[in-house]
């Protein structure tokens, strides 16, 4: 008894020359905060296959598997580049504001040791990887049917480096938004505006399909799996993005579903009064645009900010998808443009509209809607700079990198292919046979 | 000897092979088929895109009857696959020259 007196004692003594010594204020591993966030980039990788079947459904039945082979070649190849130079592009020392140095190439220093905050460093590179691999998926989604395989191989590790990670620096990694206090909880301009301007170029890279090519979806049920897993992953996506395991992440957690389920909600409302019936495509494209939109804004803006920016996104989006895309008359064959770039953008702006102190504390900022100040006309300017800058950016880079790959491996696909279907003109190997005993024999 | 083909709505194959069933009529060639006739086809809606199907699923029933059985035979299966609506299908009406039974060789009204 005595002897345990003693050793309180002793701890006591050295707690309180610890805390004057400042050695408390040390950051140490956070279990709690480092399971959630390697729980969440577990639901965030997921949502990759869950974005192959929400894509894969929705293509033609010809090209089903060479979208789903394109999204996950995404994860087959940023989840090298990113552990090589994706990390530190993005998150290494900061060079100008823009980018970042190449100090932890290959991982270089970092061992299990190594913190981010409370979580381990390895965790948070793996979070970051997850989201980096998910923001190439989304770009393809615009080229169905046309693109050469060899184009994609060499496309996305030119993009990864030259626009996500530089992106990803300024927003997250020390760069000038961040710096300004542009608002991007968990990447509506870093992951949804800039895959949609790089789908925006390669698609007018691309040209058109033919007529004759483009069909209905091949598989409804399919994009609804597709959706829902989607759904599912989203919320690793944003209440992870508070990085710790605390009352803000749930808060997260909780305004991104009412986003999702209020746009989807909203999107075939739209469509019951502007086509005569919901579908369920509908429904699944409305989900996905109020996850889209709520994505900036998850950690910022409380329970009606997420209802009206969720009702914004669905009315928003399938405008853009039904009406804009026909006017301007790109062919964006899985409306990437429609759903990522116009969602993304009505977020970021919205963000600036609902954020409140309500939910970041005096060191945030109410947004114009919330104290109608000065403060808030402010931050909405900063977001209106970053969703600009962003699109200007990623589209002109993006132009560049098309010029690149047209002039090595050829950027479209042959005629023939296109027409033959890519899944047997480019793989040899078709989604579906529904062929009887008589039709065909394995050699 | 008649042949009677009857394009009808897929969901009707059950109810008309009941009817005919009935009827006695001992053998039938059922075919999954697509077209169209004065209908057109139907329009679906993608994301707001239209996308007309000009070729619907039907389902094709071949019965060879007795030329006294015919009239009872359509009557059954009109009966039985109309809804009223357009796109219910129509029934076509031949000659038959001979039907031979493959096991036995027989021939005429005795195969059917």
């Amino acid at each position: 008894m005595r002897k345990f007196s003693y050793i309180s004692i002793l701890m006591m003594v050295f707690m309180v020359v610890a805390s004057q010594t400042g050695w408390a204020d040390e950051a140490t591993l956070d279990t709690g905060d480092n399971a959630w966030i390697l729980t969440s980039s577990a639901l965030v990788l997921l949502m990759t296959p869950g974005l192959a079947f929400f894509y894969g459904g929705m293509c033609s039945v010809k090209n089903i598997n060479n979208m789903i082979m394109m999204v996950f070649l995404c994860m087959a190849i940023i989840s090298v580049q990113w552990v090589f130079w994706g990390y530190t592009l993005s998150f290494g020392t900061d060079h100008g504001s823009f980018i970042g140095g190449l100090g932890m190439a290959g991982l270089r220093g970092i061992t299990p040791d190594s913190l981010s905050g409370t979580l381990s460093e390895y965790t948070f590179v793996a979070f970051q990887a997850t989201f980096a691999i998910i923001t190439l998926g989304l770009i393809l989604g615009a080229v169905e049917g046309r693109m050469r395989f060899s184009a994609c191989m060499l496309f996305i590790p030119l993009w990864a480096t030259a626009c996500y990670d530089p992106v990803c620096h300024w927003v997250w990694g020390g760069g000038w938004c961040g710096n300004m206090g542009i608002l991007d909880f968990a990447g509506g301009t870093v992951v949804h505006i800039n895959s949609a301007a790089a789908a925006l170029a390669l698609c007018l890279f691309l040209g058109k399909r033919k007529k004759s090519n483009i069909r209905p979806p091949a598989n409804v049920p399919m994009i609804a799996l597709g959706a829902g897993l989607l759904w599912f992953g989203w919320f690793g996506f944003n209440a992870g993005s508070e990085l710790a395991a605390d009352g803000r992440a749930a808060f997260a957690w909780v305004i991104t579903n009412t986003a999702a389920a209020t746009a989807a909600f909203t999107w075939i409302v739209c469509e019951w009064i502007h086509r005569g019936k919901p579908t369920l495509l509908g429904m699944a494209s409305g989900a996905v645009a109020g996850l889209v939109c709520i994505t900036p804004a998850a950690g910022f803006v409380g329970p009606l900010g997420a209802v009206q920016m969720g009702i914004m996104a669905g009315v928003g989006c399938y405008f853009a998808c039904v009406k804009m895309k026909a006017a301007i008359g790109y062919d964006d064959a899985l409306d990437v443009v429609g759903v990522h770039g116009v969602g993304g953008t009505i977020g970021a702006f919205a963000t600036g509209l609902y954020c409140t102190k309500f939910v970041t504390g005096p060191d945030g900022v109410d947004g114009l809607f919330i104290g109608w100040s000065a403060e808030g006309f402010n931050q909405l300017g900063l977001q209106c700079v970053g969703f600009l800058a962003t699109w200007a950016y990623a589209f002109a880079v993006t132009c560049i990198i098309c010029f690149i790959v047209k002039y090595t491996t050829g950027l479209r696909t042959t005629e023939e292919a296109e027409d033959k279907g890519l899944d047997l003109a480019l793989h040899a190997e078709a989604a579906y046979h529904f062929e009887t005993e008589s039709t065909g024999t394995l050699k | 000897m008649k042949r009677v083909e009857a394009i009808i709505r897929d969901e009707k194959l059950s109810g008309a092979k009941e009817a005919l069933k009935a009827l006695g009529v001992a053998g039938m060639t059922v075919t999954e088929v697509k077209g169209h006739g004065t209908q057109k086809g139907v329009t679906e809606v993608y994301r707001g895109r239209q996308y007309s199907v000009d070729l619907l699923a039907k389902i094709k029933i071949e019965a060879v009857v007795d030329d006294n059985d015919v009239k009872k035979v359509t009557d059954a299966i009109c009966e039985v696959a109309r809804t009223g609506s357009i796109g219910d299908g129509k029934i076509f009406i031949s000659n038959i020259e001979d039907c031979i039974r493959i096991r036995t060789g027989e021939s005429g009204a005795k195969a059917i």
